[in-house]
């Protein structure tokens, strides 16, 4: 191995948008000196099978996530309120559609 | 199999009593076929033995990369080049997911190449035979390949999330491999003489490492009973390989090949009654031999990545030189 330390290239999210896709979505991630070279590496790693038509790379440390033990607390108030959904409401058969 | 001998602790797997409520509680999900995630709460053997295991299957795909990247030049002919070429690039992309996947638990890519590098880590054995031939190109895709799908198809629902959705990327892409093994191997049985006994000779040469992807013997492979405890392994050594025997041994008859093996027999009483094939025993000295660092190309494989990795230093540097200028640049302006 080399004599001398040198500094580690850092780890970038990519997140694809497929040909009809609504979003982005997280496909994986890879290692670049920059977001230059990580966009085209990204290219070359996710989407040489024509997966996408719009790449976003992150730097992973700027990305702050959720954690496992959190997730009842987190997401539980969203269930007591039913009346969110519209399948809540009752509305007559004769209105139709609605 | 790209990972064949994977050390861990040893001890057998715990029972649900001998838990902790920690220990207990990761069981229980794992038995429930919940998906690990990476910042979630794991023992340490189940952290460490996924390391191992991710990490020799990516180094497996990096030094992949030579024996076939050994005919790229030779080709015979333009369409054959680039599919290799393709495939090649493909292999690439693999050791990338996988290196991505090993990283959630902890370790960095920098830190698992130096274990490659100084050769603590291991590779699969099969990279260290040479390709003598052409047709080594299309014995590996259909055998090498196709024994990685056998092992990788079950790995898909490993029980590590970041592991088991790499898998399903790979084994997407892998079947393309092992097709185009396939297509090389017809075209030389069905050509000129010459072909065909290159064809023949290839398959007499990969038949034997091919199996022995599959690891040591269900009775030596002591760490298996926790893997699979742990839903990291889903299927035995013993039972994929015979897996890959029953599926290949029709594809050579196909080609009008014999398989090297004269105890190759029919058995209408393996697979529980649905027959299977009974056939010779894998040489384990052999396996044991290679895996140790003293196969035909070991030296040539492992001298290849460090003149890479020791002649690209300067590149790498540059690359991240330029990278801080410009980020000074950027906060200059």
């Amino acid at each position: 191995m080399s004599e001398h330390k040198r500094k580690e290239w850092p780890l970038w999210e990519v997140f694809v948008r497929g040909q009809h896709g609504l979003s982005h979505r997280h496909v994986g991630s890879l290692h670049a000196p920059d977001a230059e070279m990580a966009i085209n590496n990204a290219r070359d790693v996710y989407t040489r099978r024509s997966e996408g038509v719009s790449l976003w790379v992150v730097p992973a440390d700027a990305i702050t996530a959720t954690s496992p033990g959190d997730k009842e607390p987190l997401f539980e108030p969203a269930n007591d309120k039913v009346y969110r959904h519209p399948t809540f409401y009752d509305i007559p058969d004769e209105i139709g559609h609605m | 199999m790209y990972a064949q001998k994977v050390e861990s602790t040893g001890a057998r797997p715990k029972s649900l009593d001998e838990m902790d409520p920690q220990e207990r509680a990761f069981q229980e999900r794992i038995d429930a076929n919940i998906k690990i995630e990476p910042k979630e709460w794991m023992p340490e053997g189940y952290r460490k033995t996924l390391i191992r295991q991710i990490s020799q299957h990516a180094h497996s795909e990096i030094v992949g990369q030579l024996p076939e990247g050994n005919w790229i030049t030779r080709a015979p002919t333009l369409d054959r080049k680039a599919i290799l070429l393709a495939k090649v690039q493909d292999e690439a992309g693999h050791g990338l997911y996988l290196y991505c996947a090993a990283e959630t638990l902890g370790v960095t890519r920098d830190q698992l190449t130096e274990q490659l590098l100084s050769g603590k880590a291991k590779y699969s054995s099969i990279f260290n035979y040479p390709t003598l031939t052409w047709a080594d190109i299309g014995a590996i895709g259909w055998l090498v390949d196709g024994a990685a799908i056998m092992n990788q198809v079950p790995l898909q629902r490993c029980s590590y999330g970041p592991y088991s959705r790499a898998m399903i990327r790979v084994c997407k892409e892998e079947s393309f491999h092992q097709r185009q093994g396939y297509d090389i191997m017809m075209v030389l049985s069905k050509g000129s003489e010459e072909q065909r006994a290159m064809a023949q000779d290839a398959l007499n040469r990969w038949w034997w490492p091919s199996l022995m992807m599959f690891g040591p013997s269900d009775a030596e492979s002591v760490h298996s009973a926790q893997s699979m405890a742990w839903g990291i392994k889903q299927d035995s050594n013993d039972d994929l390989r015979q897996k890959f025997v029953d599926q290949t041994v029709p594809q050579a008859e196909y080609l009008g090949l014999k398989v090297p093996d004269d105890d190759i027999v029919w058995n209408e009483a393996k697979n529980d009654g649905k027959g299977g094939y009974d056939f010779g025993e894998v040489n384990w000295d052999e396996f044991f031999d290679v895996l140790a660092g003293n196969g035909p190309c070991n030296a040539e494989r492992l001298g290849a990545r460090v003149k890479a990795w020791e002649d690209g230093a300067w590149f790498r540097d540059g690359l991240m030189a330029h990278a801080d200028k410009q980020a000074a640049r950027k906060i200059a302006a």
